[in-house]
């Protein structure tokens, strides 16, 4: 039967892929175990080679991370059995909404700007999921996005991201994939660039969030003159300061991290949240204790996380 | 595979380098090296995707006559240009594209650089309104670490720069080492989330 | 009086542009002279240079572009004054795409005075993509990295290259930085795994952020800004771009802060005026 023969096919194919990555695998395993095996497992007399399978100096950063995942997972877990999980208020965060309601309101676009870092950075990755959450709402009010792009390996993600948010809210016919613009990847032409976009299109609403450097200022000052809405947010503790005199409002530092959780409300995303609070909450724990003990100089405790 | 292609790729990835930070057997440095090799390789590449972004957007906005078409077609020339002549005659010194980029560029970028002392200004004047106890304490430390950092300061009073390094090593740097570990904590969450695959909506998928 | 009062609190901020030129640029055509102390952050700095044995090799990031060269620019200029007055030999490398031409211009300034020739004094080892993928990559090979100078010349030909394989044969490393990649990745990347002397000179803006790797002594010297590049000037013995700019500089300063208590002063005796007329 046709039906019969298409399945057979299609399985056929998802064989023939299944497979192929298998043989990938293989081989990659295969040179990478050839690596390790030109490595005497003794070591050499005058030889620098190291054959240590577990650098022992970082144990103590080992043992953190452990606890940090083993928080997250625990919250997670906590989160997907459905405990209500309290997060503050994060002003910034419900001022997205209203902007998005603003320029709707205007007829104006919203401007995205995510950054100036490629995506190595975990910022333009935060970034890039809250775009995500951002196209999704303007999609359903029919708001043009406009993002402007520094890097141009952030430029595939940032289309995917936006496209699914359209998608997701229904509306992939409203799409414009030349609202996502590459500009130039050197700092001031990128912000003269947006500057320029700013100036002419006068968006309602201008969002700066990711890894900023000397150019927050230029775009947060300009954005001003034209009267936007702005919200800002960056980890970048040396930009934060001009983002808090010349935005409306400003996501400081995990804020930013935070965004995708209090946007998309996911369960799992919360309990992330979560569980990197009370790492915070360990850490200041530590600060305190070693604090005190300092001050009576029992240096025991601080030099347990000293890293070599 | 579509969806778990990308999503196991991240986690092997991820876990790699988590591992290459614990690891120092000398093998698996070696490892790490070459994909760094790679990485290098891949981020020169998607320049080229850059560059076709660039000329597809401004042309299209040509082809359709926009009102700052005049603008477009001369960042189109200057980006063409440079990379031609950068290609044909070189970059070293005394190449067409090192008297361009010392004679054009270098100004051009000073400019914009500069415009920061006007815009702090603008925005200082604007915001460093006291309205309130905080808004009082954000005006005067700030104008007494401006006035601290130039030697204004020395000749005003000769241990106002010491006052002002006071405030940039003690409240200030406990200030910003505070927002350094919730950022940073805030980074290995994300970090997980993604290589986890918790995360997925910058891969377009939720 | 209320209207001169309204018109100071919703001031144009063109007036402020205004001023702000005036304040910057006048002091440079008649400098005042303003003296300046030198502080611990670039005294290490330049200590730590100075401790290196006179004829070693010392890396030099210069990783910036045109738009923080009034900055930085002048620390470059110090810092090759410093090190060649010492003999060292100088491996320069950039990691932001538009710093070697300003490091050929550095070069091109310092070089002639000291007679010091290309290849075996210095070298300028160019741009490289890959940020910290290219730092950590130096660490285990910097000829693999770097296979050729900024001319094109093969570095296995070039002299000064000769011993040089990565970080242990360097005494030192030298950054000047404007933002990323930079100086936090220079002490994460290589000074915490390799424990190598570092010392950077940064923007004004970024050097708040690396005072806790000075404090912890993972940076040994920090030059902030133009005022870090004067006070380096200082030590190094020359008045150069950071010391002429430091009147400008304090004057500009002033203007903010005049415009700051100026506004203050129009807000408050507005709400005074406001509050009297509602009573």
């Amino acid at each position: 039967m046709k039906v019969d023969d298409y399945l057979v096919r299609r399985g056929l194919r998802k064989f023939k892929r299944i497979r192929a990555w298998a043989f990938a695998a293989v081989i990659w395993l295969w040179q990478s175990l050839s690596v390790l095996a030109q490595e005497s497992p003794l070591p050499q007399s005058g030889s620098t080679s190291d054959f240590r399978w577990f650098d022992t100096h970082r144990w103590n950063v080992f043992l953190a991370l452990v606890i940090i995942f083993f928080l997250i997972i625990y919250f997670i877990e906590k989160a997907k059995q459905g405990k209500n999980l309290f997060v503050r208020r994060i002003a910034g965060l419900d001022a997205i909404e209203e902007a998005v309601g603003r320029a709707t309101e205007m007829g104006k676009p919203i401007l995205y700007v995510p950054g100036i870092d490629d995506m190595n950075n975990i910022q333009t990755v935060a970034s890039m999921i809250i775009l995500g959450n951002v196209a999704r709402m303007v999609a359903q009010y029919d708001t043009p996005l406009i993002v402007p792009l520094r890097m141009p390996f952030v430029l595939p993600v940032a289309e995917e991201a936006v496209k699914q948010g359209y998608m997701a809210a229904g509306r992939p016919d409203a799409f414009q994939k030349d609202n996502i613009r590459f500009i130039s990847d050197e700092q001031f032409a990128y912000a003269a660039g947006v500057n320029g976009i700013m100036l002419r299109e006068r968006p309602a609403a201008n969002l700066l969030l990711g890894s900023f450097f000397a150019e927050s200022l230029v775009l947060a000052e300009t954005g001003f003159s034209t009267g936007a809405i702005q919200v800002a947010g960056t980890a970048n503790i040396h930009q934060l300061p001009f983002f808090v005199v010349a935005c409306d409002y400003t996501l400081i530092g995990e804020e930013l991290f935070a965004a995708s959780a209090y946007l998309s409300k996911e369960p799992k995303l919360l309990g992330a949240l979560k569980g990197s609070d009370y790492a915070k909450a360990i850490i200041l724990l530590a600060l305190i204790i070693g604090a005190i003990l300092m001050s009576f100089n029992i240096d025991w405790f601080k030099n347990w996380f000293f890293v070599e | 595979m579509r969806k778990e292609v990308p999503l196991i790729i991240t986690f092997l990835a991820g876990t790699f380098f988590i591992a290459d930070y614990f690891i120092p057997h000398s093998g698996f440095s070696k490892m790490a090296e070459s994909v760094n090799g790679w990485t290098i390789i891949v981020i020169a590449f998607s320049y080229i995707l850059g560059v076709a972004n660039v000329a597809r957007v401004n042309l299209d906005q040509i082809q359709k006559g926009s009102k700052d078409k005049f603008y477009k077609i001369i960042l189109l020339v200057c980006l063409f240009f440079m990379s031609i002549a950068g290609i044909v005659w070189g970059i070293q010194g005394g190449s067409v594209f090192d008297w361009f980029f010392l004679n054009v560029y270098y100004p051009m970028q000073s400019t914009m650089f500069a415009l920061l002392a006007f815009y702090i200004a603008s925005a200082a004047f604007r915001a460093f309104r006291i309205r309130s106890i905080q808004a009082a304490l954000l005006a005067i430390t700030a104008v007494l670490v401006m006035i601290g950092r130039v030697p204004v300061g020395e000749a005003i009073w000769k241990d106002f720069s010491i006052f002002s390094e006071w405030i940039m090593n003690v409240p200030q740097l406990a200030g910003k080492r505070a927002i350094l570990i919730g950022a940073a904590l805030g980074a290995i969450s994300t970090g997980l989330k993604v290589i986890a695959g918790l995360e997925r909506t910058h891969l377009g998928q939720d | 009086m209320k209207r001169l009062l309204e018109t100071i609190n919703s001031l144009d901020r063109r007036y402020i542009f205004l001023f702000i030129g005036l304040a910057v640029s006048l002091p440079l055509f008649f400098p005042i002279g303003i003296k300046f102390t030198v502080t611990h952050p670039v005294q290490g700095f330049y200590n730590t240079i100075e401790k290196v044995p006179n004829g070693s090799k010392i890396l030099m990031s210069c990783d910036y572009d045109p738009g923080s060269a009034p900055e930085l620019y002048p620390m470059t200029i110090s810092a090759l004054e410093q090190m060649f007055k010492k003999d060292l030999k100088v491996v320069i490398t950039c990691l932001w795409p538009a710093g070697p031409p300003l490091v050929e211009k550095a070069l091109a300034h310092v070089t002639p005075q000291y007679h010091k020739q290309p290849g075996i004094d210095y070298v300028n080892l160019g741009f490289k993509e890959g940020r910290e993928v290219v730092m950590v990559s130096m660490g285990a090979s910097i000829p693999n990295t770097f296979p050729t100078d900024y001319q094109g010349k093969p570095v296995s030909q070039i002299p000064i290259m000769q011993g040089v394989t990565n970080f242990k044969d360097v005494a030192m490393i030298v950054n000047i930085s404007a933002g990323y990649p930079g100086t936090k990745e220079w002490v994460q990347q290589v000074q915490s795994r390799y424990q190598i002397d570092l010392v950077a000179g940064c923007t004004a803006v970024s050097a708040p952020e690396f005072y806790p790797y000075y404090q912890t002594g993972q940076l040994k010297g920090l030059l902030g800004g133009m005022k870090g590049a004067a006070e380096y000037e200082k030590l190094v013995g020359f008045k150069g771009l950071g010391t002429r700019g430091m009147d400008a500089q304090s004057i500009s300063h002033l203007t903010v802060f005049l415009f700051i208590l100026i506004g203050n002063l129009a807000y408050f005796a507005l709400r005074f005026w406001k509050g009297k007329a509602s009573r």
